[in-house]
Parts: structure tokens; sequence; C-alpha cells
């Protein structure tokens, strides 16, 4: 699905990433865990292709193919999906809608026929009710006013509507509470699938109690410093990142 | 609605820059080039006017001709030879007014194919009356019949000149008086054809009522006068909607539209306008200089005014209320676009004169490319408005950095009791926004135009719902390569 190599990248000119590679398989989830500003949101800015990002060495190939060469919404339509650890407000443009333009936007893009009005309702409804969004959460304009909670049900509403092939959750737990974390959880683990890929990045093993990753990196000052099985996330709680990163260091 | 997403689909097919861009090759007749008191004798003869009106138009000529271009608004364009333009020009088959769709000229009809607004469709579908307004005179009024049956009449200017003189005769020019300003005045003078709407007494008008304005002929400036009169609670909603086709040479357009808002009435005038801006360099686009007026002449009568301007090289606009009635009530919500070189001056008055009245102004100002947009409104209270209120909201926002908006807004209030708020904001288009809708799929030009839509919602929301589809696809066809 997915091969980092060497990746080093700068936003606005300052270095961020300092040779970072992860090679991630169909179907597998990767959980990137790290202290704050270690890089890790920078990461998925840089996959989604955010154009102040700059990569400055390395190569991402996604799908057998250089990612770097598509403008973002090409790499959106091709399946990388990410769930904003701040998810912008849109101001005016309902919930509904933007969800409506989205999906058609990857649909036409892809040469698929639009869905219509009473098609796409239907689908946003089935898809909501799992996530326990409420009607009304939808008419509001998208992240306008809306709570941590709301606002990461919206972000897995979007995944669970666009159906990416690859999936990038940035913090996707952080400002829920344990009802909340489980809803999105039961979320994304729904979505869990052969052809489908995710990287759920956190700070806290607490999310991986739900979300059950095959492997977990261990992000510091823009390089991976240790990677290993379900396992380390547990070690990490127990003993902190700073253990880990002195040792690094 | 059908109609409207098709108009919506059509619009998004058409290639390149502007797509209306094109022009329908009609003979027609024409005025002599040149303003004189001649050309005016010419139009009145035309069009069988009584005498009381030819000595109107020639009034209003003589005085135009003592008067200045007024050059206060914020707009800058090449001084106009008022010489060297026609002042009149029809389809061939005047004399012979078609009676029915079939007798219309099929390359009318086809224009209106290519603007995606299939009329006999466009009427059944969404049930609107349409009076067409193809160049200068009018070729298609239709649902006739309904509205006779209300009571309502809707029919262009020059029917109504015939066939109501003294409805005319008894509001023409009582709400923008002759001398108003230099536009109105030439407006006066040689205005051709418009529209006209009556409502009488405790009617609703059973349809929204619309017309589709066109600017067809090389250098003929289009001066269009509009009369709508509503009589004690009575209700209208009027639509405007607007395309032109692609010109070399600047084309003055000059209408005048008076409002009659009697005792518990509501009129509703809503505008899309969307005329030819320009080309990127600035070449080519429409001069707009309009004059818009509802007198709330009766107690508890309310006037709103919405309108979507996207078009137009240059735009000198201020739709306005007289809030004459006590408890009167004016609203003006407005969108303006400017994207390249354009310059919108465009505002509202709001004229407290009864007591208790209100106005409430909603403006929403975007400005691209290396356009400038001015908000100038006036909210005055005199003397013997007591208790007036007014809400002001301006807000504007910015795509790019080589463009600008200015908000002017003058309040003169000479009642103390009047409580009068004004909120304005600037923002700029974010690139957080642009890169969440790209990062869903959006292009770039998708995104700017969800996120205008967006900004602009108050306001899309006024519209009725035949327009705000169309509205809504305007706002991102004028936005087009405007980031990026
Ligand atoms: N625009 C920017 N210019 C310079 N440095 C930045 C910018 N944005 C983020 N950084 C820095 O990049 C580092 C990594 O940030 P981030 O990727 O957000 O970390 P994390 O998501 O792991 O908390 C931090 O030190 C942060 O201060
Ligand atoms: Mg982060």
């Amino acid at each position: 699905m997915l091969e980092i190599k060497d990746l080093h990248a700068s936003v606005d000119g300052t270095p961020i990433l300092k040779g970072i590679s992860l090679t991630i398989g169909d179907g597998e989830i990767h959980a990137i865990m790290g202290p704050n500003g270690s890089g890790k949101s920078t990461l998925s800015n840089v996959l989604a292709g955010r154009e102040n990002y700059m990569i400055t060495k390395g190569s991402i190939i996604y799908k057998g193919k250089d990612l770097t060469e598509l403008s973002i919404e090409e790499r959106a339509s091709a399946g990388i999906f990410l769930a904003f650890q701040y998810p912008t407000e849109i101001p005016g443009v309902t919930t509904m809608t933007f969800l409506k333009t989205a999906v058609n936007a990857q649909r036409k893009a892809r040469g698929e026929d639009e869905l219509d009005a009473v098609k796409f309702l239907k689908l946003v409804r089935e898809k909501a009710k799992e996530l326990k969004v409420e009607e009304d959460m939808l008419k509001r304009p998208l992240n306008v006013g809306f709570s941590g909670g709301e606002k990461k049900r919206a972000e897995t509403l979007q995944m669970s509507l666009l159906q990416p092939s690859l999936a990038v959750l940035d913090e996707t737990d952080s400002g829920l509470d344990i009802d909340a974390l489980k809803i999105v959880a039961d979320g994304v683990n729904r979505m869990r699938a052969p052809d489908r890929s995710m990287i759920v990045i956190t700070h806290y093993q607490r999310l991986l109690d739900y979300i059950v990753p095959d492997h977990v990196h261990v992000l510091a000052k823009g390089k991976i410093i240790r990677s290993g099985g379900k396992a380390l996330a547990a070690e990490l709680e127990a003993s902190g990142y700073t253990d880990l990163t002195e040792s690094a260091a | 609605m059908v109609a409207t997403r098709e108009t919506v689909e059509a619009v998004d097919e058409a290639v390149g820059k502007y797509k209306y861009g094109f022009s329908t090759d009609i003979e027609s007749e024409k005025a002599p080039k040149g303003l004189s008191e001649d050309t005016v004798r010419f139009i009145s003869a035309k069009k069988n006017e009584p005498e009381w009106l030819l000595e109107w138009r020639l009034d209003a000529f003589r005085r135009w001709l003592n008067m200045e271009e007024p050059d206060w608004a914020k707009v800058n364009y090449p001084k106009i030879d008022y010489q060297d333009a026609y002042y009149y020009s029809a389809p061939k088959s005047d004399d012979d007014r078609p009676k029915s769709l079939d007798e219309i000229d099929p390359k009318i009809l086809e224009t209106y194919d290519k603007l995606g607004i299939p009329l006999v469709e466009q009427m059944a579908l969404a049930g609107i009356a349409v009076d067409a307004v193809f160049d200068s005179v009018s070729v298609a009024t239709t649902f006739k019949e309904r509205l006779a049956e209300a009571g309502v009449i809707f029919c262009s200017f020059s029917e109504a000149v015939q066939d109501h003189p003294e409805l005319v005769r008894q509001y023409l020019g009582t709400v923008v008086p002759v001398t108003d300003n230099y536009f109105a005045t030439l407006n006066s003078a040689v205005f051709s054809d418009g529209s006209f709407v009556y409502v009488p007494k405790g009617v609703r008008c059973p349809m929204e009522l619309s017309t589709y304005f066109r600017i067809n002929e090389a250098d003929t400036g289009q001066f269009e006068r509009t009369l709508i009169i509503v009589e004690d609670g009575a209700y209208v909603s009027y639509l405007e909607g607007c395309t032109a086709p692609m010109r070399d040479e600047h084309q003055l357009h000059a209408a005048v539209v008076e409002l009659v808002c009697l005792e518990d009435a509501e009129i509703k005038y809503s505008t899309v306008q969307n005329w030819y801006p320009g080309d990127e360099d600035g070449n080519g686009g429409i001069y707009n200089f309009v004059t818009k007026r509802g007198d709330c002449r009766g107690d508890n009568s309310k006037i709103s005014w919405t309108q979507v301007e996207t078009g137009s090289a240059v735009t000198w606009k201020y739709p306005s209320c007289v809030l004459r009635g006590d408890n009167s009530v004016g609203e003006f919500y407005s969108i303006a676009i400017s994207n390249n070189l354009q310059q919108v001056d465009s505002g509202t008055k709001m004229i407290h004169l009864g007591k208790n009245t209100s106005s409430r102004i909603i403006s929403k100002g975007i400005s691209a490319g290396r356009s400038s947009s001015t908000y100038r409104g006036l909210v005055s209270v005199h003397k013997k408005a007591e208790d007036a209120r007014n809400f002001t909201q301006c807000d504007s926002l910015l795509i790019g950095d080589r463009c600008s908006a200015h908000t002017v807004p003058y309040i003169e209030s000479k009642n103390p009791s009047a409580i009068l708020e004004h909120e304005a904001t600037t923002s700029k288009l974010s690139e957080d926004q642009l890169f969440y809708c790209r990062q869903r799929g959006l292009d770039e030009e998708e995104a700017v135009a969800l996120l205008v839509n967006g900004f602009c919602r108050d306001v899309l929301q006024q519209l009725p719902m035949e327009f705000a589809v169309e509205a809504q696809k305007l706002v991102g066809i004028s936005l087009e390569g405007s980031v990026g």
C-alpha cells in the first residue's frame, strides 16, 4: 500500500522530518506514537500533500506510484484520507452539503456517476446512525461550534462515506471521553478491510486498546526510533516517552 | 427546479472564460445613432406613446443636458460617448407582436436554449411567468391568464402604457423622480421597455414573476424601466435575471426600477445579475448604472431587495427603500462578487421617515483578482421617525492579495430614539479551509465555490428556490481562476 523511504521534510523552511522509513502492507494498521512536536502531524500533512510542506529527500510510493506527483485532491480521490487533528470550520456549509460535495467530487474524479440526492441521503443516514451522529448535526455548518467529540465523529463519518484505501487518523482520540472514544473506535474498526490500511496517530496508548494495531512505531524528533508489535504500546504506557527519546538521543 | 438544474448543467458544460459569450444575429430596427430630442421623439413615436409621456421624456432629456456625470463612486471607466450609441432597437416583428411562443423568432428561442433556459419547460416546471425582455422589447409574456384571473397585471412597460395608461401616469417617476440622478434622468428620456406589475388590493400574486433580461445588440445602451405597484395587503415576489453575450465595446446599462408598496403590502425583489464582466484585462464588460428604489408608502408595508451581483465591468447600484409608512420594513440582502478588473460600488440606502420603521442590511462582498469592491450604504433617520431601527452587517471576503474591499457606511440620524447597529468584518479565504476541502477531493475551484457559497449563505437563503441553485453555481463560475 505505502512505502516511505528516508523521508525528509521541511515546513516553511524548517526541517521537521529527518529520515522516516515505513512500509505499510494492505489491510494493516500501523500506530504512530510519540511526544508532542515529534512530527506526527507533519507526516500526515506531507502524505496529504499540503503545499507548504516540502519534501527535501526520500520517497513515498503509494499503490506502486510516486505519491508526490499527485495534487492534494488527486491523492484524496486515489484513496488517501486524513482525519484532522484539528478539523477546520467551514462556515455556512452544512455538514450534509459538504459530505455530498466531497463524495461526488471524488466519484467524478474517478469517472464514476455522481450519487443523486435520494441515494446519498440514504447512505448518510445509515452511516450517521452507526456513529451516533444526530440529524441536527448534519444540518449545522461543518465543524462550526462542534464540540471536540462532534468534530471527531464528523471526521469519522466522512471517512466512512469516502471509503479510503489509506486512512491517516491524526489524534482522533484527543478530547474524547471514553464513550465517544468507543463510538469512534467502533466506526474505525467497522472499516477494517483487507484492502484498506490505516495509520493511527496517537499520543496515548488508550486508543490502541480499542483499535488494535498490527505495528507500533515511536516517532521522536522527526525520526522513528522504535518499531514493534502492539506490545510496544503497553510498554510505552508503563515507561513513558522520556526513556525512549533519551536513549535515542 | 429541474429547469434550473439544467441551466446549471448547461453553464457547467460550456467552455471558455465567459460561458454565455455568444450573440444572436437578429435584424433590428434602430433609432439613429446618437442622442438628441429627435431620438427621444423617435422612441416615443415608435412606441405610439401618448403625448404626456413624450413630454415627460423630453423634460427629462432637457434636464439631463444640464447634469454632470457623477464621479464620487469608487469606480473608474473611460468617458462614455453618449453620441456614439444607439438608443433604441427592437426585433423586426415589433408591429406584429407574437401571440404565442410559436410565433417567436426561433433565433431568440435558440438563444434561450444556449442559456439553458428552455422557456416553455422553465415555465411549466417552475410555474414561473416569464416576461422575457429580449433586447428592448418584450417578446414573450406568458401565464397571463392565471395572473389575470387573480387580477394581477404583468406585462411589458410598453403594453402597460397602451393598456393601463392611468396606472402608469399615476405612479411613473413617483419613486425615482426624473431628476434623481444623472443615469435615472437619462433613462427617463430614452427608456425603451421593461416590465410592469400591478397587484390589486388583498391579492397574493399566485406565482413568482420572473424576467430574463438580455443585452444583445452591439452598441445598444439598455434603458429598462420597471414599475411595480402593490396595493393594500397584496404581495408579490419578482425575480430578475440577466446574462449578456461577449462584446468588445463596453456597453452602458442604466435601468430604473420603481417599487410602490402600499399599506400592509409586501414586495420581494430578487436579482441574479450575470452580465459580461470583461476579460482578464478588463476589456469588454458591461457598465451597469442602475437606480432601484422602493417606496414603502403605506403603513406596515415591507420591501425586500435581494441581489446577487457577479457580472459587469463596472457596477454602480444602490437598491434603496424609502420607509415612509409607519412600521414599514426595508431589507437589503446582497452578494457582490468581483474578479479580475471588475469594479463594484454598491450598497443600499434606507431612508427612515415613518415611526417605528426598521431596516436590515446584510451585505457580502467577495473580491478576487485585481478587483475592487466597495459597500456604500446610507442609513438615514429623519426627525419624525420615532423608534427607528437598523441593523447592518457588512462582511468582506478577499481571495488573493491583489484585490481590495472597502466599507463606507454613512449614518445620519436626526432622531435620538433611533437604534442603529453596524457590524463589519473582513476576512481572507483561509489556506486551512482550502486544504481541508481539497483533502476531501474538491479541486481548488470547487473548494472556492463551496467556501464562498458558505460565506454568502445568509443571503442565498433569501432567494426563491428557483434562483438559489442558479445563484450558487454563478458564484463558483465567476470566481474561476481566482486562486492558485
Ligand atoms: N509552520 C511551521 N513552521 C515551523 N515549524 C513548524 C510549523 N508547524 C509545525 N512546526 C514544528 O514542527 C514540529 C512538529 O510538529 P507536529 O508535526 O505538529 O508535531 P506532533 O503532531 O507530533 O505534535 C514542532 O516542533 C512544531 O513546532
Ligand atoms: Mg499533531
